[in-house]
């Protein structure tokens, strides 16, 4: 920022800031009088929303029903099966966290907590810290989040150390480590090898949300390569199958298809064989998302110039492994930023499942805010849930783009 | 590849009659032409038996709730009422009349809902390359918080937070020709075409020639909020596309700011940010559907009242669906044809 | 290909009767296999089917389920609820979604009919007749005072419909302000969007119980409609829906005849005691083979009961004068004390 002015004598800090003012806000008249106004509504802004939340509001709705707006009906008896997958997610969060961080640094040692890093920790026991309290939970529960927050930072410290020794390929085989975890979780949750099944009715709140998102994104992800592969395939039917299905799915709302989903689905399948109500909303999802990642994916295939393939061919590779090996690894890095804002969208859309009766983190909302205890608290419920989403969603964000960073092949020099 | 295939039963002469005994043959598995007619095949087999089983389950499963498809009940009287309508529409009227005033409904939405976000998202994705540093930063910040929280949420927030806590009669927030209570948005207008009449306060209740309904406006005003988001974004990618060198360039000819905008970026820019516009386009006109969560009687809302009242869930479902893709159809094709229009200025 | 074969032979498969009591009921056979009972509901109106700040269900409509499951199943916590919006509910028990519809719903012709909604409708277990809700600061006495003015209003029930009749009678021009689920409805009409809001009377009672200052509303003295409330299976499964029926009625019965969720098990040992108790031996399943002809076991009258009481008690625990909904009996008494409650003979 301060380029232009180095080669003179380092000025002092006032001189800086009087400087950047000058030329941020106040650069012309009009500027000048732009920004005064702005820093008015700005502050008249904010000084509302303080006030609103400072006085006004009644923060004793989202206090008392915490539990609800997080798994919902989820039965009290089995609760620690959440616990203890949120305590493994955490530590597998670490673990990856601290892996990539030690090969990514395994050119420039000694960085192994960079300034982001330490930001991204602090803000988290930040948040451990502060909003226990905040919503009233008790000493036992405050304490499991805080414990959840140092297994995470601890785990990233081991596997930052270890991960130098362990070398590039502890990714690789860490990676596996994830679907594990999931397909873990799932039984966590769900129940079965010996543990008491929970009803996919009685998931509810964020959970289900979360759930339904990545469920959707991990699912939608092979199916949309297929499909963008089967739009530029050269068998005739494939292609124009590909086509039609991606094209009719991005013509329909989603909240009609979701109500196909819940509604007409039963006359489609016999008797019995329709899966769960919460499966159905998460395949409605799948299918809903896939069409949309096919297009992104096509983008970025659409983006690899054919000398790429006719090289990979020349190279006594098949089709398909210079699909493998050569054009997809290109297209993807190329589609990613779209992708992960089909992503962000998939997790917004869960938000539609409310409509349709599922009891997912807004449909939990107007549950909580139908209770004759809270009427009328509408802006509590619905502002705490924009934050929860704004966080998923710019946390989904940021992985993007440090994804995009390091996958560029002009800012890595040797991985 | 596909077009110079030859069809398998010919092929198939060929390897039986081994017409060309002196080259070995590969098997017949490996055979280059014939496995994407068989592949192709199979697929297609596959497919029509999931089609058909499908289909059967279908009729099965409606005949035994004797709700065969039928088209009838569209001519029956609906029996509901429409808040709002551009097209008259009372409850002793047909069901396809309802659908028809439920599809104005959402075409006043959608039509004004892509010149709004058209505006405001050219507004905001223009803000990104003014002088103004806090203006840039406050642009970011409605783009970063717009476009991470849910559409669903935002409306219901604009309308039951925002337009729900408006005041009523005397109270209501009064602008020249502009007043907004909770009753609705009062507009200025000609009365009987001449007069210019302004809102007007009869009997505590304001009476104006043009009148907004407020589930109107907060279907619009998230809509335009939102996609006005993301248009920002298209219009800065667009812009950002646009090479330093030309902004330069137009400024040592003498042009001003906004000459330069206009006659050097803008052209440039146009065939960059139009097809990002018609994926925006029609995603409004798919979100638009969310005007249930706000009172709004749109197309899906009187679809969904007129499944309940005649039990027709599948009628129902292809009319929706139907009209829908008629309507992304649409803007595509309009959207194209700027596209071509925007082409051949280029060239 | 075999797993599409098996999906095409699946449900003929599927149609040869299994249930060795003679009662051919695919729906009971389902819900046996399943070891739970799906009963669709509404999940926010307070009374009759809630979702307690614990996660629990609880309600007059939620005991209904309960009583159900423990009729067929022997275990009233063997239940699923779905929360379902008046505009899904009648899609949802066509296709299968759930096994019950124990949510507010007014039984009538059309929904009855074999060639309309084709559902099988149980008894009654709440009469009631729909209602206008007004703020008394706004000064309204009657329908016609409403000319002119929002009515907030649930869409895809009968309420709408009604509405829509009676204001055309009176020729009243009104505007319906609609939305998809109850809470949301109310909503609207706290945030004083609609001057009015119209339901069955019941539910406008309880809801206004709910309300910070319930004296500030009150219901209009007009009953716009006949309502009686009552569960709903399909039509196409008459023993399911034969088996439900007499579920209830056995609900209605004990109260009749004073059995209680208290005194269950004692009149239970009396009965078996006293083989001259002949009318209560054969209610209770000591004797005689109702359970059986139903497709049900024969103490599904006691387990019901043992489940949620009888129906004096269903009422009273749920909407009675001591619940939140402070509702008097009303026509729903007994038949002996002047209602509407009565059950057929058991014999």
């Amino acid at each position: 920022m301060g380029n232009s002015l180095t080669g003179d004598l380092p000025p002092g800090f006032l001189q800086r800031s009087k400087d950047w003012l000058r030329r941020e806000l106040f650069a012309s008249r009009v500027d000048g009088l732009l920004s005064l106004v702005l820093i008015g509504l700005i502050l008249a802004a904010l000084f509302g929303l303080l006030r609103w939340a400072l006085l006004q509001a009644n923060w004793a709705v989202i206090q008392l029903n915490s539990t609800l707006l997080c798994i919902g009906r989820y039965p009290i008896e089995h609760q620690w099966r959440l616990w203890l997958l949120t305590f493994l997610l955490a530590a597998t969060a670490g673990a990856s966290w601290g892996l990539l961080r030690s090969c990514r640094r395994a050119d420039r040692p000694g960085l192994l907590w960079p300034r982001n890093d330490r930001i991204a920790a602090a803000v988290l026991l930040a948040v451990c810290l502060i909003t226990p309290p905040a919503l009233g939970l008790s000493l036992a529960v405050a304490g499991r989040w805080l414990a959840i927050a140092g297994l995470l930072l601890a785990m990233r410290w081991l596997l930052g150390r270890l991960g130098r020794r362990l070398g590039a390929d502890a990714i690789k085989w860490f990676a596996l480590v994830w679907p594990v975890t999931y397909l873990l979780g799932m039984v966590l949750i769900g129940g079965g090898f010996g543990l008491t099944p929970v009803a996919s009715a009685e998931w509810g709140g964020l959970m289900l949300t979360l759930l339904q998102a990545s469920f959707a994104i991990l699912l939608c992800f092979p199916l949309g390569v297929m499909l963008a592969l089967g739009r530029r395939s050269n068998y005739p039917l494939l292609r124009w199958g590909s086509v039609i299905y991606i094209e009719f799915i991005r013509g329909a709302p989603l909240i009609t298809l979701l109500f196909l989903g819940q509604n007409i689905l039963g006359f489609l399948l016999p008797g019995g064989l329709a899966p769960e109500r919460v499966w159905r909303a998460a395949w409605v999802l799948t299918i809903f998302a896939a069409a949309y990642l096919a297009e992104a994916v096509r983008s970025g295939l659409a983006a690899i110039p054919n000398g790429q393939m006719e090289a990979a061919r020349s190279l006594g590779l098949s089709t398909a492994q210079g699909l493998q090996h050569v054009v997809l690894p290109q297209a993807l890095r190329v589609a990613l930023p779209v992708m992960v804002g089909q992503f962000i969208s998939l997790l917004q859309d869960t938000t539609l499942l409310s409509l349709i009766g599922l009891m997912e983190l807004l449909g939990t909302a107007r549950t909580v805010m139908a209770n004759p205890d809270f009427l009328g608290h509408y802006g509590e419920v619905y502002l705490t849930l924009a934050l929860l989403f704004w966080c998923c969603c710019a946390a989904l964000g940021l992985g993007s783009r440090a994804l995009e960073r390091r996958l560029d092949p002009h800012h890595l020099p040797n991985l | 590849m596909g077009s110079n295939l030859t069809p398998p039963q010919l092929r198939r002469g060929g390897l039986n009659g081994g017409d060309n005994p002196g080259l070995s043959q590969p098997p017949w598995w490996r055979n280059r032409l014939l496995i994407p007619w068989l592949v192709q095949a199979l697929v297609g087999f596959v497919l029509l038996l999931l089609v058909a089983f499908l289909l059967g389950n279908l009729v099965r499963n409606l005949t035994a709730a004797g709700l065969l498809l039928s088209w009838r009940w569209l001519g029956q009287p609906a029996g509901f009422d429409i808040a709002e309508s551009v097209l008259p529409f009372q409850a002793e009227m047909p069901y396809w009349r309802g659908l028809l005033a439920g599809l104005g409904n959402t075409l006043r939405a959608v039509s004004c809902g892509l010149i709004g976000a058209t505006v405001v998202g050219t507004l905001a994705g223009m803000a990104n390359f003014s002088s103004n540093g806090l203006l840039r930063r406050l642009v970011r910040v409605y783009v970063e918080l717009v476009r991470n929280i849910p559409l669903l949420l935002q409306l219901v927030f604009w309308y039951f937070v925002v337009f729900l806590s408006l005041p009523n009669g005397l109270a209501a927030l009064q602008g020249p020709g502009v007043v907004l209570a909770k009753s609705g948005l009062y507009l200025a207008g000609f009365h009987n075409g001449l007069h210019w009449v302004g809102p007007q306060l009869v009997n505590d209740v304001w009476q104006a020639p043009l009148r907004l309904s407020v589930e109107f406006c907060a279907l619009l005003v998230g809509l335009v909020v939102y996609s006005g988001a993301y248009i920002a974004e298209v219009v800065r990618g667009g812009i950002a596309s646009v090479p330093a060198g030309q902004w330069e360039a137009a400024s040592s000819l003498g042009l001003g700011w906004l000459a330069s905008i206009r006659h050097v970026v803008i052209p440039q820019a146009l065939p960059v940010i139009v097809p990002g516009l018609n994926t925006q386009y029609i995603s409004l006109a798919k979100n638009s559907s969310l005007a249930v969560a706000v009172g709004y009687a749109d197309l899906y809302a009187v679809a969904e009242t007129t499944l309940n009242q005649t039990g027709r869930a599948v009628e129902v479902i292809i009319l929706l669906l139907g009209t829908y893709l008629v309507l992304d159809l649409l803007i595509s094709a309009l959207m194209n044809a700027l596209n071509q229009f925007v082409r051949i200025k280029e060239r | 290909m075999l797993v599409l074969a098996a999906l095409l032979l699946g449900p003929l498969a599927a149609c040869a009767p299994e249930d060795g009591s003679g009662v051919q009921s695919q729906k009971m056979a389902a819900i046996q296999s399943r070891g739970k009972l799906i009963c669709g509901v509404e999940g926010t109106l307070p009374g009759f089917s809630f979702v307690e700040p614990d996660g629990r269900y609880s309600g007059l409509d939620v005991d209904v389920c309960k009583a159900v499951a423990a009729a067929l199943l022997g275990d009233a916590s063997k239940v699923e609820y779905r929360n379902l919006n008046s505009s899904e509910r009648f899609a949802a028990l066509a296709s299968g979604e759930v096994d019950l519809l124990s949510r507010n719903t007014t039984e009538t012709l059309s929904r009855d009919a074999a060639g309309g909604n084709g559902l099988s409708f149980a008894p009654t277990v709440f009469y009631d007749g729909q209602g206008v809700m007004v703020p008394v600061a706004s000064g309204i006495k009657g329908l016609k005072d409403l000319a002119g003015k929002p009515i907030c209003v649930e869409s895809g029930t009968t309420t709408e419909l009604n509405l829509a009749d009676r204001m055309r009678e009176l020729n009243v021009a009104y505007t319906p302000l609609k939305f998809q689920t109850s809470d949301q409805t109310y909503a609207a009409y706290l945030g004083a969007r609609c001057v009015a809001v119209t339901s069955d009377r019941s539910q406008l009672a309880g809801k206004r119980s709910s309300f910070p200052n319930a004296d500030a509303h009150a219901l209009l003295p007009e009953v716009m409609s006949k309502e009686p409330l009552s569960p709903a299976s399909v039509n196409s499964d008459p023993a399911w829906a034969d088996a439900l029926r007499w579920s209830i009625y056995a609900l209605m019965q004990a109260e009749e005849w004073g059995l209680t969720q208290a005194n269950v098990d004692a009149k239970l040992s009396e009965a078996k005691a006293n083989p001259n108790l002949a009318d209560l031996r054969r209610f209770l399943g000591v004797e005689g083979d109702f359970g059986k002809q139903l497709g049900l076991p024969s103490d599904f009258a006691f387990k019901a009961i043992k489940a949620v009481g009888n129906y004096g008690e269903m009422f009273d625990r749920n909407v009675g004068p001591a619940s939140k909904l402070k509702l008097e009996r009303g026509i729903n008494r007994q038949w002996k004390e002047g209602g509407l409650i009565y059950a057929p003979p058991f014999r």
